[in-house]
């Protein structure tokens, strides 16, 4: 009898390496493999034909550190976070809870929130396009009406992050919003009705009640949208290139540049690092809060 | 009081709404019309198709139609054979070393491909896939979410089924083929709405693999044709801006539930 029980789990610890095998191929070959060669070529110098590369330490860091513009890109991302994050979180909430109630045309509001979900961020950045260009966009045709001058939105550092930051809103926010709206189903009748009966008014049954009940939600979407922070990158390429003078330029887009238009990889690989770094650090928020949910249910 | 909120409500709603499809409207009304009447916003001017004949003769889009759609294929078909067998042996079978494995599968969850392009590139090239829709399709096919998500679809099937099946003479492989995998249905029509979106619009990955239009995917073809070198006008490209999402667009309007229903399983599991 042992035997054969022997037998079995042998037999399923082979099936089970050879079922995992192509997939531990590819995952070695396309995740953990470059993300150990990023953290080795970070450290060393970046080859020329006449000096070959050397180990160099920390000294790529260091040189990022020194670097101005890394942390003008910095400052970005920051910024581009700390505003699309809690924005797009607030919509987000606003858009499930109207299209959660009694409102007309709830089927129409439901599709014109999510639209921009199903786009890709290179069409939408064409869409935005029409928009922010001076002199012939719509925002510049609404301003004239009412005698404003014409504004080059992508064309002057004040406000070319700000257009970027406002294209990511309206394509992440109908994203974030099905899932309040799933949690918003799942909130049972009797509470409002209870909360009618005690009078309470509908912003104190908001506050006290779906709010802390959404939380686990928001915290879910607020992971989301900071992976979000650090990836949506593709309508700089469309809308300003990260310009004017890196005024609007995000980490990513500033890796890219680095590895494939200054063929600078020691210094690519050093920003993916602290890239990773930090969406390590999300994940261990990710997996504090995941055991905290399940410890709710 | 009660139904100037109710009111208010709707008209707050509807207003958003609005808000939220101007772009989209605005692209189809400046496809729609000549470019001065597009810009200028003039109400009673005729419509014309004449940008999508221009913008379809700008660039070979066909081709960037059929890249798009193998891409798109090759990758489902990659995700659907690695992660059903990953997630069913994750799920159903016990062997030594398992939960090391899913800890460094979960892993790649937060190492996003789109960070590790300089060395994802590097490997591509090294192996002789640069240019190739296969290069491009291939650093997804290993999803850790599309893994995660099966294991959770093959841990609900009820062990019963599984018992009868072997009593039956059905062999692991077809235990796996005639149960698992048909009661996983929904689980991978999610799966696959939820990648076919996501690998139809990606851009930044694609830009860096691909360097001919022969594997050029829509989003990168769409970028190249509306760079401002080219000179194009804003009527032109918002016809191909539309063409290219077109049939994305359209399936998601048909199919809006299965849609968000799709993203809504993707998401919370």
């Amino acid at each position: 009898m042992s035997a054969h029980a022997n037998l079995e789990r042998r037999r399923q610890a082979i099936y089970g390496w050879l079922l995992l095998s192509p997939a531990a191929v590819l995952l070695t070959l396309f995740a953990f493999y470059p993300s150990i060669a990023t953290l080795w070529s970070s450290m060393f110098s970046r080859g020329t034909r006449r000096k070959p590369t050397e180990f160099v330490g920390t000294e790529n860091y260091a040189e990022l550190f020194a670097d101005p513009t890394f942390w003008l890109v910095v400052k970005n991302n920051l910024l581009y976070a700390g505003v699309t994050i809690p924005v797009s979180i607030f919509i987000a909430l606003s858009m499930a809870l109207w299209a959660n109630g009694k409102i007309r045309a709830r089927g129409f509001v439901r599709t014109a929130y999510f639209t921009p979900t199903v786009l890709p961020m290179i069409a939408a950045a064409n869409l935005w396009l029409f928009f922010y260009t001076p002199g012939l966009g719509v925002l510049d045709q609404i301003g004239s009406l009412f005698g404003l001058p014409s504004v080059n939105w992508l064309g002057q550092p004040e406000t070319a992050l700000w257009a970027i930051i406002i294209v990511t809103i309206w394509k992440e926010a109908g994203f974030f919003m099905i899932f309040y709206l799933a949690a918003l189903q799942t909130i049972p009748e009797d509470l409002k009705e209870a909360a009618d009966i005690e009078g309470a008014s509908r912003w104190t049954y908001t506050r006290r009640i779906v709010l802390p009940l959404l939380m686990p939600t928001t915290l879910f979407i607020a992971v989301n949208a900071m992976i979000n922070s650090v990836k949506l990158i593709d309508h700089l390429f469309i809308l300003t290139k990260g310009g004017p003078s890196d005024a609007s330029k995000l980490i990513l887009y500033y890796i890219w540049e680095m590895a494939f238009a200054f063929f600078d990889a020691p210094s690519a690989a050093a920003m993916t690092i602290m890239v990773i770094a930090v969406l390590g650090i999300v994940a261990a928020v990710q997996f504090f809060y995941l055991d905290k949910r399940t410890h709710y249910q | 009081m009660k139904s100037l909120t109710k009111f208010m409500d709707s008209f707050g709603a509807i207003l958003l709404a609005i808000i939220w499809i101007a772009p989209l409207l605005f692209a189809f009304w400046a496809a729609t019309h000549s470019t001065s009447d597009a810009v200028n916003l003039n109400l009673f001017s005729p419509w014309t198709l004449e940008n999508f004949r221009v913008a379809w003769s700008g660039a070979p889009w066909l081709k960037y139609f059929i890249n798009t759609f193998l891409l798109v294929t090759v990758i489902l078909i990659g995700q659907f054979f690695l992660t059903t067998l990953a997630g069913f042996a994750f799920a159903q079978l016990q062997f030594p070393g398992k939960d090391f494995v899913f800890i460094l599968v979960l892993m790649q969850l937060f190492i996003l491909p789109e960070v590790l392009i300089v060395e994802n590139y590097a490997m591509i090239s090294r192996l002789g896939l640069f240019d190739t829709i296969l290069g491009v399709g291939m650093p997804y096919m290993a999803s850790a979410f599309g893994i995660f998500l099966m294991r959770q679809a093959f841990k609900g099937v009820p062990i019963e089924l599984h018992e009868a099946a072997r009593i039956e003479g059905c062999g692991l492989l077809g235990i796996l083929w005639r149960v698992y995998v048909p009661l996983a249905k929904p689980t991978y029509l999610a799966y696959a709405l939820v990648s076919v979106s996501t690998h139809w619009n990606n851009f930044l990955w694609p830009l860096i693999v691909t360097n001919s239009p022969e594997t050029r995917p829509l989003t990168v073809g769409l970028s190249i044709f509306g760079a401002p070198e080219n000179g194009v006008d804003i009527s032109i490209i918002s016809a191909a801006t539309l063409m290219s999402v077109a049939p994305l667009l359209i399936a998601f309007l048909i199919f809006q539930r299965q849609f968000v229903q799709a993203f809504l399983r993707a998401g919370i599991k």
